[in-house]
């Protein structure tokens, strides 16, 4: 039920948006984030983006995985 | 795809699965509250890359789950009235409620129909002036916004056909009441990523301070609640309690005020019902002042019988986290997901479902 999918954001036109999500084009209301901007990524969930996606968190977060990965390769 | 197969990489999986087996404190159980958890959990196997002394188990965030059989019957007693299309999403359609399902009712001659998204109910209302359209909206923090917004729009649009029934619910009043039960030892929460979107960290700040129990916000990919686990193995580990995110990319602490400032133009808290956990104060969201227009129980007839459980049904303790699914008589002979028997059965995301579907033979 809460499932949301990453999209991207193709195009923008009023409160909706085309997204694209693995190929496909959808459209996305857009009034529960009214920042969004062409190219974002935003989550998307029952016809609505529900929130922006934040691309320096998610590479913070592989950065420090792979680090940890490594530093575990090195101990073993 | 982007934001999903990075997450993915079987390389990182190892290594945090590899950390999470030396985890060398006394057994703990990790509380998974969101069905999407459980499925991930299931689906990609990740039970069995832990230590047998780090135990997952599956709580009560499952929407459909917790919808009790009386809202159910009152949306097949409002769709069995001529002039009315009712509305829901496709996860409530199977769901037995006391007598029937929305489906049966569909086979019976209702106008039930699945939407994908609550603004395709506010479009059947357009183009269906002559008919009462009512939209059963469920779900968490997660989907009530969506359900706000279509309201919201369909006051915008001044329409006078469309009604509105709530079973929406929130998740942190849930966590309180599981916790004040007490009934099951928890000593971590894996906090569910989409909810906390909306939500943000900060409701959850109440469980560290007033139960000492960690909790982490977690994302919905292998790697994403391995880390997970592990950030609450490392909490434990050092005696901390704290509200963590590891879901950093889509959650921030205040969540999305937007959404938030939404769901208050069209909801206002008050009590509801939930299966298994019974009435929890200040869990459920009902038509604010202002809406009562919208109020489907107000404006339309709904004959109902008294609700009924089926007898056998132990769905109520699975949502507790108290038994596991197996240990319900029924599970897998009687109730399966071609013939369920409970909510839990029926739900793509509900506890049985995955155990029946990813675990054969439990």
């Amino acid at each position: 039920m809460c499932l949301a999918v990453p999209a991207k954001v193709v195009s923008i036109d009023g409160e909706t948006a085309l997204v694209e999500l693995g190929g496909l084009t959808r459209q996305a209301r857009t009034m529960l984030v009214p920042s969004v901007k062409v190219g974002d990524y935003v989550l998307l969930h029952a016809g609505f983006a529900i929130q922006t996606l934040d691309e320096a968190a998610a590479q913070e977060t592989l950065g420090l995985l792979a680090r940890m990965a490594e530093a575990g390769a090195g101990e073993a | 795809m982007r934001f999903l197969t990075e997450f993915r990489q079987p390389a990182l999986a190892e290594a945090l699965a590899e950390r999470i087996r030396r985890w060398s404190g006394p057994p703990v159980s990790l509380m998974e509250v969101c069905g999407t958890h459980t499925v991930a959990i299931f689906r990609h196997g990740l039970r069995g890359l832990l230590p047998p002394q780090v135990r997952l188990l599956s709580g009560p965030g499952c929407p459909v789950c917790v919808t009790p059989n009386r809202e159910i019957d009152k949306a097949i007693a409002l769709a069995s009235n001529p002039g009315v299309i009712l509305a829901t999403f496709g996860d409530m359609m199977k769901v037995p409620g006391s007598y029937s399902s929305l489906a049966e009712a569909k086979a019976s001659g209702a106008d039930v129909r699945v939407a994908y998204s609550p603004m395709e109910a506010v479009e059947i209302a357009q183009g269906n002036p002559k008919k009462a359209v009512v939209f059963f909206g469920v779900g968490f923090e997660t989907t009530a916004p969506t359900t706000a917004a279509s309201l919201l729009e369909a006051k915008r649009l001044g329409l006078r056909n469309f009604f509105f029934l709530s079973a929406h619910k929130l998740v942190p009043p849930a966590l309180m009441a599981l916790l004040e039960a007490g009934e099951v030892r928890i000593d971590g929460l894996i906090c569910p990523g989409h909810v906390s979107t909306i939500i943000g960290s900060r409701p959850y700040e109440f469980i560290p301070r007033d139960y000492a129990i960690p909790c982490v916000i977690s994302g919905f990919e292998p790697v994403d609640i391995l880390q997970a686990i592990a950030m609450l193995l490392d909490m434990r580990a050092e005696g901390k309690a704290e509200v963590a995110i590891q879901y950093r990319r889509a959650v921030r602490p205040q969540g999305n005020p937007q959404a938030l400032e939404t769901m208050a133009g069209a909801f206002q808290v008050g009590g509801a019902e939930w299966r298994g956990l019974g009435p929890i104060p200040q869990s459920g969201l009902h038509l604010r002042d202002g809406m009562e227009a919208f109020a489907a129980e107000r404006h339309l007839e709904m004959k109902i019988r008294p609700p009924r459980e089926a007898v056998a049904c132990r769905c109520g303790e699975v949502l507790r986290g108290l038994i596991n699914p197996p240990e319900c008589s029924i599970f897998g002979t009687g109730c399966t997901p071609e013939h369920p028997v409970g909510p839990c059965m029926v739900s793509t995301e509900g506890t049985c479902a995955a155990w029946f579907l990813y675990k054969p033979g439990g």
